[in-house]
């Protein structure tokens, strides 16, 4: 593989007493989308702000397309385009005062200049909007303007912080959408999320930080495959009051089972991690019926990312960090 | 240098939209020298014309430049902080930018403001029948004037906008000193008819000295004495708070 363009090593950050980041050490490559996944609080933003050189580290090396960022801001921040968590369009000027601002801040050459804006203006699909005032678009087209903004210069380096946060599904298809075509134009996406969906459609390469620290990586099939556990929900059937009981009966039960990792109950319904699905699931089946416990429905599933980050993180996403905040 | 004035142009352009699209904020700045002129005006023009033995709107339109000159100067601060708060800032400095730019642009936008705004009192102010003494040459000096008076309190309004966290506290601070200040200096009444304390808070005001000079400017002429005063005071006043400015502002601009 070709020289990563953002390559980050051993980075520490902290906040007074809050350690933000931990030591943690990532790259991503051209071409490819890089996704840091992980709950709120976990120290993304506090990532991507620093390969933006907008927050100086404590400790660690960061380089974007070679320069290192502490030691050579200037060309390091020429080589990116940031688009912050939050959306930071200027309700006063049009799309098209935003792209031409944006411009000239690039210095992009006068030859370039019309053609690049209307290409980002179509990129994200803000043609025929381009003299509305921001303040009366809408909150994903405000967004769309915002990735238009920091494209428009063509960086090899495109640092995405949670862009389809707070939208609906129209917008976010058409977001995730943008990104792939920029990837298709060989950008290196260095993409924070905390949608799991968002990191399993876009990236090529994951790594999950929950508290600051990298707690797994690798490309998400890999992920899910190195569980090397399937998940078979059990729904059990029965009288109103006794079908609870009979959860917990084959929760029992299958705990002998050697092909069983792990059984988690919620309700009626018993989810069960499992190694090697050919054999596990007649296994079930057998068990329930030799405890005389009547199943209603069984349903296999490969894990998620969820499960993925159950497994590494030891507790539920949905959780959330609080980082000892 | 080419790349510092495309930068700083880009963004002095993105305030000029903000003063055309947004004339609230420039008429809630013009609020209180308006009230002032056309009601202290009248209010007070029997009784100043016997004691000052001139005009007491002549008399009043410097405190009221000067007014707007520090109201303007000192809220110049506030799109920065707004900026500040919502990460637009943050962006922009993502950018490989001069951070000399971002001040720079605020800076120059701030005082074109303050020089329309001073335009259209002196405008106002003619027009209740002010004459000025020194003529179209004097109209100039006291836009310079104000100017000169701006540029300093831009300065510690820019810093200000670096140092709170939020706008809510700027907002008091501007209505905590604008009108105030203005009271405690030659802005109503001759200095000397000041109290003790007032007067001394008076001498440091660098307003007190602005509005010297432009009542000069205004009532009796061209007065080499009190444009050199003021000249000096105010020159040092910007060089020390453009100085303090730069070193607050750069350790947050790094
Ligand atoms: N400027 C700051 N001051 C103090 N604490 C901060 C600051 N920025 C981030 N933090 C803390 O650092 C941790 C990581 O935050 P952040 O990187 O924003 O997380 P994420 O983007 O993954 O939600 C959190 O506990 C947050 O409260
Ligand atoms: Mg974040």
């Amino acid at each position: 593989m070709s020289a990563p363009l953002v390559r980050i090593d051993g980075l520490k950050k902290s906040f007074g007493d809050v350690v933000a980041l931990a030591g943690i050490s990532l790259q991503a490559h051209a071409g490819k989308i890089f996704g840091l996944l992980g709950p709120n609080g976990a120290g993304k933003s506090t990532t991507v702000k620093i390969l933006a050189g907008l927050i100086v580290a404590d400790s660690g090396s960061v380089e974007i397309a070679g320069r290192d960022v502490f030691k050579e801001p200037a060309a390091a921040r020429a080589a990116i385009g940031y688009v912050p968590q939050e959306v930071t369009v200027d309700p006063y000027l049009t799309a098209r005062e935003h792209l031409d601002f944006y411009a000239s801040l690039y210095h992009l050459p006068e030859t370039v200049r019309e053609t690049r804006i209307r290409e980002a203006l179509a990129l994200v699909g803000l043609v025929g909007q381009e003299q509305r005032r921001a303040r009366r678009l809408s909150g994903g087209t405000k967004k769309k303007l915002d990735l238009a903004c920091g494209l428009l210069h063509r960086p090899p380096v495109i640092l995405l912080d949670e862009p389809s946060l707070g939208l609906d599904v129209q917008v976010r298809h058409d977001v995730w959408n943008h990104v792939l075509e920029l990837k298709r134009q060989g950008a290196a996406i260095f993409l924070c999320t905390n949608y799991m969906d968002e990191a399993e459609r876009l990236c090529d390469e994951i790594a999950i930080i929950d508290r600051g620290g990298i707690v797994a990586e690798g490309a998400p099939e890999e992920l899910k495959g190195r569980l090397n556990r399937d998940i078979v929900a059990v729904e059990v059937a029965g009288s109103n009051h006794h079908h609870a009981d009979s959860a917990a009966a084959l929760e029992r039960a299958l705990a002998d089972l050697p092909v069983v990792r792990e059984a988690r109950r919620e309700g009626t319904r018993l989810k069960v991690y499992v190694e090697g699905r050919e054999t596990a699931l007649p296994l079930i089946v057998e068990t329930a019926a030799r405890a005389g416990i009547s199943v209603q429905s069984i349903t296999y599933s490969r894990p998620g990312l969820d499960e993925v980050f159950l497994h590494y993180a030891g507790r539920a996403f949905s959780e959330g960090a609080t980082n000892g905040a | 240098m080419r790349k510092f004035v495309e930068e700083t142009h880009a963004q002095f352009t993105r305030w000029m939209l903000h003063l055309r699209r947004e004339p609230f904020s420039l008429a809630f700045n013009l609020l209180n020298p308006v009230i002032l002129l056309v009601f202290m005006g009248s209010a007070f023009q029997g009784m100043a014309r016997s004691s000052l033995g001139s005009d007491y709107r002549g008399y009043l339109l410097p405190g009221i430049l000067a007014l707007t000159a520090f109201g303007n100067s000192m809220a110049g601060g506030i799109p920065l902080l707004f900026d500040r708060e919502n990460g637009s800032l943050m962006r922009l400095m993502s950018a490989p930018i001069s951070r000399a730019s971002i001040i720079l642009s605020r800076f120059l936008a701030v005082n074109v403001s303050t020089m329309l705004q001073s335009l259209l009192i002196l405008v106002l102010g003619i027009a209740f029948g002010v004459r000025i003494a020194t003529g179209i040459g004097g109209v100039l000096a006291l836009l310079g004037v104000g100017l000169l008076l701006g540029f300093g309190i831009t300065a510690i309004s820019l810093m200000l906008a670096f140092r709170f966290e939020n706008h809510g506290d700027f907002f008091a601070v501007i209505g905590l000193t604008s009108l105030p200040l203005t009271f405690l200096s030659s802005a109503f009444v001759p200095i000397e008819s000041l109290p003790a304390w007032m007067r001394a808070v008076a001498l440091i005001n660098p307003m007190t000295y602005a509005i010297d000079a432009m009542r000069a400017l205004i009532l009796t002429g061209w007065n080499p004495q009190a444009l050199g005063t003021m000249a000096a005071v105010l020159v040092l006043f910007d060089a020390a708070m453009l100085w303090l400015g730069s070193r607050v502002i750069g350790r947050h601009l790094a």
